[in-house]
C-alpha cells in the first residue's frame, strides 16, 4: 500500500526494518505526477515486503533539505535509516523494480 | 483525456506530422516552444523549398502554424521534459502537467553544441531543466538561468517570484558550472558568481534525455522508413532524426511520421 508521508510518519516508516523507499514530489511538478502510477505499481508489487511513500516537498521542505533533494522527483531507498540508492529523474520501472529486489 | 498523437517540437516535422495526424482523424496535442526560438524563424531567406522561392523563415513557419492551428491540432507553448511508457500509452510532461497519448512523435530539433563543462556532472545537483520543478527547493537562495529561449525570461521571473534570488544571464556563451558534490557557482567568460542551483533553459530538448532507452546513433534518433524509433509507439522526424536540416525533408519527415502515428494509434484502438 502507498504511504503518504509527513515528518511524523516518515519518522515512523525509517525505524522499519524493511526497506523504505521514499518518492519527493510536488504538485507543480510534470514529471513527478508522471512518476505517480510507477510508485503506486511498486507500492502494490511490494506491499508487505518493503515501504513506499511519498513526501510532499511543498509540505514538508525540511525533510527534503535533510536529505538534500535539489531536483524533483527524487527517489531515495532506506535500509535501517541508511541511505543505500538514489535515483533523480524519471526512470523506467525496471530501474526501481531492479534496486528493490536487490535490498529487499 | 488520453491523445491519439502526442509531439514534441512545433517546427516543420512537428507541425507537419500534426497536420497529417488530423487529417486522418487523430486527436492531436503538440508542445512547442516559442516559433521565434525555431532556427527556421531566423532564416533570412529560403532558397529550396518548392514552389516558394526566397521566402523568409519567418513567414514559412507562421504560414505552417496557421495550418496546423486550422486543423484542429492542440498547440501549447511548454517545455517538453520527459515521456515515460504507460502500459501500451505514452506519458509526456510538459512543465507542470502531464499528457496521456497513443503515439508520440518526436521532432524537437537538433541540439547544438555539446553539454556545458560540468552538466552533466551535477544534473540534480543543482542543475536542473525545469523552474517550475525545482524552484521551491532553492527559496530564499542564489540561483543563476541560463537562457537560451525566449520563453526563459519568463521562467527566470517565475523564479524571482517565489523567493529565489535570481541572476539572469541571456544567450550566454563560454559557460562553465562550479561544483564538486553539488553546485556551488557559474564561470560566465570567466566571471564567477555563486549559486547554488544553475537552471538551463533551452529550445531543443536532447532526445535521450526525454526519452532513456532511445536508440541514437552519431548524436541522431535512429529510425526506420515508417519514421519509427526502436521504443514501440514513439515516432520521430525533421532535424533530430540527422542531416540534411532542411525544411523540406522535416516537413516529409513530419508527414511519414503522422501517418505511421496515426496508424499506431488506430491498432491501440
Amino acid at each position: 500500500m502507498l504511504e503518504h508521508w509527513n515528518a511524523a510518519g516518515f519518522a515512523e516508516a525509517s525505524t522499519d526494518d524493511k526497506l523504505v523507499v521514499v518518492d519527493f514530489w510536488a504538485d507543480w511538478c510534470g514529471p513527478c505526477k508522471m512518476l505517480g502510477p510507477t510508485v503506486e505499481t511498486l507500492a502494490e508489487r511490494y506491499d508487505g515486503k518493503a515501504r513506499v511513500g511519498k513526501i510532499n516537498v511543498d509540505q514538508d521542505p525540511e525533510l527534503a533539505r535533510h536529505f538534500g533533494v535539489m531536483s524533483i522527483p527524487t527517489v531515495v531507498f532506506l535500509k535501517g535509516g541508511r541511505e543505500i540508492a538514489r535515483k533523480v529523474g524519471v526512470m523506467p520501472e525496471a530501474v526501481y523494480d531492479g534496486l528493490i529486489q536487490e535490498n529487499l | 483525456m488520453c491523445y491519439d498523437i502526442l509531439i514534441v517540437g512545433g517546427g516543420p516535422a512537428g507541425l507537419s506530422a500534426a497536420i497529417n495526424g488530423r487529417a486522418r482523424g487523430k486527436t492531436v496535442l503538440l508542445l512547442s516552444s516559442p516559433r521565434e526560438d525555431s532556427p527556421l524563424w531566423k532564416a533570412e531567406r529560403v532558397e529550396n523549398y518548392l514552389g516558394l522561392p526566397g521566402v523568409t523563415g519567418a513567414e514559412l513557419l507562421t504560414a505552417f502554424h496557421r495550418h496546423a492551428e486550422a486543423s484542429g491540432a492542440e498547440i501549447r507553448e511548454l517545455r517538453a521534459l520527459s515521456a515515460m511508457p504507460a502500459g501500451e500509452r505514452w506519458y509526456l510532461s510538459g512543465e507542470d502537467q502531464v499528457f496521456e497519448g497513443r503515439a508520440l512523435i518526436l521532432a524537437a530539433g537538433a541540439v547544438r553544441g555539446k553539454p556545458l563543462p560540468g552538466e552533466e556532472r551535477l544534473l540534480g545537483r543543482g542543475v536542473s531543466y525545469c523552474a517550475t520543478c525545482d524552484g521551491m527547493l532553492y527559496r530564499g537562495r542564489n540561483v543563476a538561468v541560463l537562457g537560451w529561449t525566449g520563453s526563459a525570461e519568463r521562467e527566470a521571473d517565475f523564479l524571482r517570484s517565489i523567493g529565489c534570488a535570481v541572476r539572469y544571464y541571456d544567450r550566454p556563451r563560454g559557460v562553465e558550472i562550479l561544483g564538486d558534490e553539488t553546485v556551488t557557482g557559474v564561470r560566465v567568460n570567466g566571471r564567477e558568481e555563486a549559486a547554488d542551483a544553475v537552471f538551463l533553459l533551452r529550445p531543443a530538448v536532447a532526445p535521450a534525455a526525454l526519452l532513456p532507452g532511445l536508440a541514437m546513433e552519431n548524436g541522431s534518433v535512429t529510425v526506420d522508413r515508417q519514421m519509427a524509433t526502436n521504443l514501440p509507439g514513439v515516432f520521430a522526424a525533421g532535424d533530430c532524426t540527422g542531416a540534411p536540416y532542411q525544411v523540406a525533408k522535416a516537413v516529409g519527415e513530419g508527414l511519414i511520421a503522422g501517418q505511421s502515428a496515426a496508424k499506431w494509434a488506430d491498432r491501440q484502438g
